[in-house]
């Protein structure tokens, strides 16, 4: 019994949350499906923290969905890198779901909270099928799972406000579009190999060699993966999206949906196309990287004009992708260290202070951060969570974004490109003016009169602290991320070496 | 890279390509330049149509006929893979359309219109009434 699901762990990790999510539709209370979520997410998060354990060492597993060998049957093949994403993914939604309980009762109502969580494991089932499988078409069909079920849920905001509806309509047009570019860059790919194996592909375009063809397929992938990840021109959708989304959708979705499509992006950029492509590189260094520090720069700015907190912090998700970007384009083991450890960073981080956001929204009603003035003192917990997981956004040292920008620093040093670097810490200092900005509002500011704010409940505070701490922790003992980022950037580098040497 | 020489006959026997840039521009632009939300829609869907036949012709083999065994050797068949990628493309597109209209019906509901500008002009003055009573609270 355990041998048979040790041996089908990696379809486990997919099928548990799809099946759990048709049965919490028909639960009909919104306890009972948000306790069957929770199983299920536990589940996941145990099957991630043991396929993480089994690929620690560098073993691939391979895994033949329905027993059809590679590369004609779908396979799932698990490497450092994605158990490392997955762990992220699983481990975040852990966090989230306690959360939640309190959060979604107060921002949805009854009725359509069993079918919230039923989009809320679509949606992870999505984004870890994405990570999961080794099949470029598979890719696509679990990023629109991933990508639907996240318009619903920001649909679900429309009970607060309105506007989420706009917002989740925006973001369906551009997901869709974004989604259709990457369609037509597989198809490019498929006609030149025949192939849709990740594995398969990556040998076959080797041997091919360039060709217009395999350009623009390279081309339309990057574009509509962009558009999912919100790279800084194609991020019109995000902003509206993240401010008018419940709260706990916010959490989730800006710690882990723009994660995997970096997750995608490398996967294609590095295993796919191959660390030498001359094409590639050259889009990276001179499309990709100057769009990566506007991004940082402009994102910044538009931050600290924001009146709403969960805006400004959607505005700093878009210059945070820009650091990941950067990450990539160094074409370095330190530049691609630099990104995965950043994406696991920001994840928690970025976690962190949306559910702050959501604290406020449930004890105070808003999240205008002109309303939070003296908020500091009503709610101490929950305001020291934000100053400890926005210094980490800043990039103190001791937090995890420290240790981010410290590898982003370095890998750029190595280059000598120095210039790049001053750009990095100097985009860090507009960080330090918008959380300072709402430091001061919480802190510093009297308390308007006669508004009763009352701190959060235990359950929205306990997740929202365990990632604050989570972001210390991994800050002070750095080791135990760099070493699995290493080894996932070497695994990348080493799997295209291979194959064009 | 091979230099671009224009060939006409290469171009008119690829036509099922230009077909496919056609529409999916076609289908493009009306994603991007009509207000009427519904019509964005409709223009998503030629656009994703237009990724259909590139798939669906790409499958496609001179002379070959529908893949199914027929016993003799000699028989040509078209590529069946694409195809049924395409089924399944055709799924998700059906159910990000069904998506799209329900959003469009709720959006409808509360903002009673589905013209695009007058939706951002709605929301502009949703904005503007929110600062007043800020300003007005604070007060």
């Amino acid at each position: 019994m355990l041998a048979m699901i040790e041996a089908n762990l990696p379809a486990l990790q997919v099928v548990l949350p799809m099946l759990a999510a048709p049965i919490c539709a028909m639960l009909g209370r919104g306890a009972r499906a948000w306790a069957l979520t929770m199983v299920a997410v536990l589940l996941a998060f145990a099957v991630a923290v043991s396929l993480f354990v089994a690929t620690l060492d560098g073993t691939i597993i391979s895994y033949r969905m329905g027993n059809w060998a590679p590369p004609i049957g779908i396979e799932y093949r698990v490497d450092i890198l994605n158990a490392f994403v997955l762990l992220v993914i699983s481990g975040i939604a852990l966090f989230v779901l306690p959360y939640a309980r309190a959060s979604v009762a107060h921002e949805i109502s009854e009725e359509r909270q069993p079918l919230f969580y039923s989009a809320f494991l679509l949606c992870l089932t999505g984004l870890l099928g994405v990570t999961i499988t080794g099949d470029a078409f598979n890719i696509f069909v679990f990023l629109e799972i991933s990508s639907l079920s996240t318009y619903a849920l920001i649909a679900t905001g429309a009970e607060r406000n309105k506007r989420a509806l706009t917002a989740a309509y925006n973001y369906l047009i551009m997901g869709t579009v974004g989604a259709t570019f990457f369609v037509i860059g597989i198809g490019m790919l498929y006609m030149i190999t025949g192939t849709l194996n990740l594995a398969d592909l990556a040998q076959r375009i080797a041997e091919h060699g360039d060709s217009r063809t395999l350009r623009m397929g390279f081309v339309f992938i990057l574009i509509g993966v962009g558009l999912k990840l919100a790279m800084f021109p194609l991020h019109l959708w995000l902003p509206n999206a993240y401010s008018f989304a419940p709260s706990a959708v916010t959490a989730f979705i800006a710690a882990t949906a723009t994660k995997v499509a970096i997750y995608v992006l490398l996967r294609f950029m590095f295993t796919v196309f191959g660390f030498d492509y001359d094409f590639q590189a050259a889009t990276l260094r001179h499309v990709v990287l100057p769009l990566a520090i506007v991004a940082m720069f402009a994102a910044s700015i538009v931050a600290v004009f924001q009146d709403d907190l969960k805006r400004m912090l959607a505005y700093s998700s878009i210059a945070q992708v820009g650091y990941m970007l950067l990450g990539l384009t160094f074409l370095s083991h330190t530049g691609l260290m630099a990104s995965v450890i950043h994406l696991f960073n920001h994840a928690v981080t970025k976690g962190a202070l949306f559910m702050v956001a959501g604290c406020y929204i449930f004890a105070a009603g808003t999240s205008s951060i002109s309303s939070l003035r003296g908020i500091g003192r009503d709610m101490p917990w929950t305001t020291a969570a934000f100053v400890v997981a926005g210094l980490s956004l800043i990039g103190l040292p001791l937090t995890v974004g420290f240790v981010s920008k410290w590898y982003l620093v370095l890998a750029a040093l190595e280059l000598n490109w120095w210039p790049v670097a001053l750009l990095i810490m100097a985009s860090s200092l507009l960080a330090i003016i918008y959380i300072w900005r709402v430091v001061e509002t919480a802190y510093l500011q009297p308390a308007p009169e006669g508004v009763v704010r009352k701190e959060a409940p235990l359950w929205m505070l306990l997740p929202t602290w365990g990632l604050a701490a989570l972001s210390v922790f991994f800050g002070t003992y750095a080791a135990l991320t760099t070493a699995a980022a290493s080894r996932a950037a070497s695994a990348l580098i080493s799997a295209s070496n291979m194959l064009w040497q | 890279m091979e230099e671009i020489v224009f060939d006409f006959g290469f171009v008119l026997t690829h036509y099922n390509y230009w077909m496919f840039v056609v529409l999916m521009m076609t289908g493009l632009y009306i994603t991007v330049s009509r207000g009427n939300l519904v019509k964005k829609v409709v223009g998503l869907n030629i656009f994703q149509t237009a990724v259909f036949l590139l798939y669906v012709s790409m499958g496609k083999i001179v002379g070959g006929t529908a893949p199914i065994l027929t016993g003799e050797p000699g028989t040509v068949y078209s590529n069946p893979l694409p195809h049924v990628l395409i089924l399944t493309a055709i799924v998700v597109g059906i159910a990000t359309t069904a998506l799209a209209l329900a959003l469009v019906v709720r959006i409808r509901e509360t903002y009673d219109t589905i013209e695009e500008d007058e939706i951002i002009a709605l929301e502009l003055a949703m904005d503007t009434t929110a600062k007043a009573s800020a300003a007005g609270s604070e007060r």
